[in-house]
């Protein structure tokens, strides 16, 4: 039977398993809506932009591990995936893009809504390619979804001109998909991996770092089992955060610019660093030179190149997260050191990461009351001091699950990624953590959470400051504050060194603004109405709730790493 | 840092060569030449790059082109016995008689091919290495006004191995 190019579209994405798909028509995806239209297997999200479109599908993917499927218009629809799409590559997030093109006769001659897409997004995705014969259409829509989801997850882009859309083929739907040059690692080398274990036995000060790539693999069980076995302390990225319970008591915390004194001290002091599914980035490894200088370094990854690129390698193992983790489980020996393992509890113990003031409404507090109701939920977050205020309070269970922006920091990710996470786990709650600053940036999706009628609670962080940047500026620009204060109206002074209450007032109003999206607001100035805030939130079942947390500005995230210093030489306090 | 080589089997499709490059001025890696043609089987391209780099900065290289879908496989060629040539052409433009046969003498020694002449220019066509080729240059250079260059880039091939000798 002969098909068009969009029914052929449809039927391969049915048999991909797509149950829900994030998609904004326009001119030239119009005819791929169109047959989308009725379809009972497919939900189409209709979001109000198309950056809140992709992070939708991004949460969606990072909360229940299938791929996310955007379809977009070409021109702005397509350049609007460009930030998303980075996003989710430096995060290793399964999407499939598709975005429609005018069509090939039209192609390089500036029409209407044409741009190069694939040559845009060449150099932040997986994979990116233009349909140019109708005959290859279902294979490259398969193949993309393999490439996807397969090796180290990414986003992939498939460009389709309306031309392709309309035209008829006879498709083969049951051909298997084989790229020969496409080949993920699926085994573990047992020679090197023996070598690393051997190494875990006779190191004296061995620490674990477990990175995003845990996460990703599903491997948090075994991890843990691995852990409570070889009783080696933790440290986590931020990605990785979660991949061993908090409370488990060989966990010291995250690492890196942010990161616990604790753990810190513990990169910089050990003798054997194992780590599992990082990249090393800049954030956490602090001065390179200075980043384990003590230590042999084995790495597990799925990346061949994410393997001594940044940080030279001793033992180097390209291996799934999990298939590795579980090969060494049959292998695993106790290797508990007193010493070691009470230094690394006196390090906790002298330096606690603690909010500077103690009385008030400060992050630490409501964390810990999202921490105690969100057990078995999906927090998510923006990009910015809450973020890391987020990574360093938040307790973790093995359940909670975390999306965060880590690699690319994307501000505006929160909102629409807690979407998709949403619609991806209608029985889980999700919370969605911002600054006032990233709420901002994608603040007209609370309309595709409305519609879709989705009980999420949104928390902001309100500063009254972008405060990541404002941080820095207090720490390291003698407190110039350049561009950073939200309430700065033309009407104010220049050159404002010290802002005082008489500031104008804070535009947007958010309690305001939710409920002229028909969504709830409560603000909340006091520390005894957080509880209240968050129960008042949970009894609105019919849609989204905005909770407003009005914060002091000079709120710091500390301990912190200054760029360029290496991970032991942390601003404490301040 | 150090000149090295290495052989690329490509998927022959549009866009690839762009995300080869493009891999080199992303990540400031020194590209020095790439040449690129069909091979006996016209769905694969085969490419032949240099590039000056360190030993750590190689190895990443080649896995980031390793790991592209496109790339089908990724030779090293630079501790490996090989042949290697350049395609070079080289016009005189402005050449006396005397200098035309000093065209042919010059020729001569570098085994390069006279393949074309006018009356007052003359055109070299010269398939050597790399380097011989850029003496040829400096020479002409030196002892002619008026000439134009146009260069290929080396192609390579391993040498026949040692097991069938």
């Amino acid at each position: 039977m002969k098909r068009k190019g969009t029914q052929a579209f449809v039927e391969t994405l049915k048999q991909e398993g797509v149950d829900i798909l994030f998609g904004y028509p326009g001119g030239y995806a119009v005819d791929l809506f169109d047959a989308l239209y009725g379809q009972k297997d497919i939900e189409v999200i209709l979001p109000r932009h198309e950056q809140g479109l992709i992070h939708e599908a991004d949460g969606y993917a990072r909360s229940t591990g299938k791929v996310g499927v955007c379809l977009v218009t070409s021109g702005p629809g397509a350049t609007n995936l460009v930030t998303g799409i980075a996003t989710a590559n430096y995060d290793s997030i399964p999407l499939v893009c598709f975005t429609g093109q005018v069509s090939k006769n039209l192609i390089g001659n500036d029409a209407f809504q044409e741009v190069d897409i694939v040559g845009i997004t060449r150099s932040i995705c997986k994979y990116a390619i233009t349909v140019r014969e109708r005959k290859d259409l279902v294979r490259i829509i398969k193949e993309a979804f393999y490439i996807a989801k397969s090796g180290k997850p990414g986003p992939v882009l498939v460009d389709i001109p309306k031309d392709i859309q309309l035209a008829l083929f006879e498709d083969d739907f049951d051909k298997p998909v084989s790229i020969r040059g496409y080949k993920p690692n699926t085994s573990v080398h047992m020679g090197q991996l023996k070598k690393a274990m051997d190494m875990l036995d006779k190191a004296k000060r061995p620490v674990f770092l477990a990175g995003g790539g845990v996460n990703i693999a599903g491997a948090g069980e075994e991890f843990t089992n691995l852990v409570n076995i070889a009783r080696i302390p933790v440290v986590t990225t931020i990605m990785g955060k979660g991949a061993i319970p908090t409370d488990n008591p060989y966990y010291v915390g995250n690492v890196g610019m942010h990161g616990s004194y604790a753990s810190n001290m513990a990169i910089s002091e050990c003798d054997l660093l194992f780590s599992i599914g990082t990249r090393f980035n800049d954030r956490i490894t602090g001065k390179i030179s200075e980043f384990a200088p003590n230590a042999a370094i084995i790495h597990i990854d799925i990346e061949a190149s994410s393997i001594s690129r940044n940080i030279k390698v001793d033992v180097p193992i390209v291996a799934d997260a999990k298939l590795a983790i579980q090969t060494m489980l049959e292998r695993v020996k106790d290797c508990f050191h007193e010493e070691w393992n009470s230094q690394i509890d006196k390090w906790k113990l002298e330096h606690t990461i603690r909010p500077q003031n103690a009385i008030g409404l400060t992050p630490d507090k409501i964390i810990k009351e999202i921490s105690a109701r969100y057990q078995d939920g999906i927090i998510v977050t923006d990009v910015g001091q809450h973020q890391m205020w987020t990574t360093q309070y938040l307790e973790m269970n093995g359940r909670t699950k975390l999306l965060t922006s880590g690699g690319l920091g994307t501000m505006g990710f929160g909102l629409p990624a807690a979407i998709g996470a949403k619609l991806g786990n209608p029985d889980k709650q999700v919370v969605c953590i911002s600054g006032d600053g990233g709420m901002q940036m994608n603040i007209q999706e609370m309309a595709t959470a409305v519609t879709c009628e989705l009980p999420i609670t949104f928390c902001i962080f309100n500063n009254s400051y972008l405060g990541m940047v404002r941080q820095f500026q207090q720490l390291f620009f003698n407190k110039r504050y350049s561009s950073t204060c939200l309430r700065c109206r033309k009407s104010c002074e220049k050159n404002c060194f010290d802002p005082n209450k008489e500031c104008p007032p804070y535009s947007p109003d958010f309690i305001q603004l939710a409920n002229s999206y028909q969504a709830k607001g409560i603000r909340v100035f006091k520390q005894e109405d957080i509880k209240k805030a968050f129960e008042l939130a949970a009894s609105n079942k019919e849609g989204p709730t905005i909770i407003e947390f009005m914060l002091e500005e000079s709120e710091l995230v500390l301990p912190m790493v200054p760029g360029g210093n290496a991970l032991n030489e942390m601003i404490l306090d301040c | 840092m150090k000149k090295r080589w290495m052989s690329l089997y490509v998927e022959n499709e549009v866009g690839v060569l762009a995300r080869v490059s493009g891999l080199f001025s992303g990540k400031s890696y020194n590209l020095h030449s790439l040449t690129v043609g069909e091979t006996q089987d016209p769905t694969i391209s085969r490419m032949t790059i240099c590039v000056d780099s360190d030993d750590a900065t190689f190895e990443q290289i080649k896995k980031q082109l390793n790991q592209f879908v496109e790339v089908i496989k990724v030779v090293d060629l630079t501790n490996v016995l090989i042949h290697m040539k350049e395609i070079l052409y080289l016009k005189i433009l402005t050449a006396n008689e005397k200098e035309k046969t000093q065209v042919y003498r010059i020729s001569d020694v570098f085994g390069a091919k006279i393949v074309d002449i006018g009356r007052s220019s003359i055109l070299i066509e010269c398939i050597q290495t790399e380097a011989r080729n850029n003496e040829l240059v400096q020479l002409a250079a030196k002892e002619f006004t008026n000439i134009e260059v146009v260069r290929g880039g080396s192609v390579a091939i391993e040498s026949i191995s040692i097991s069938d000798r």
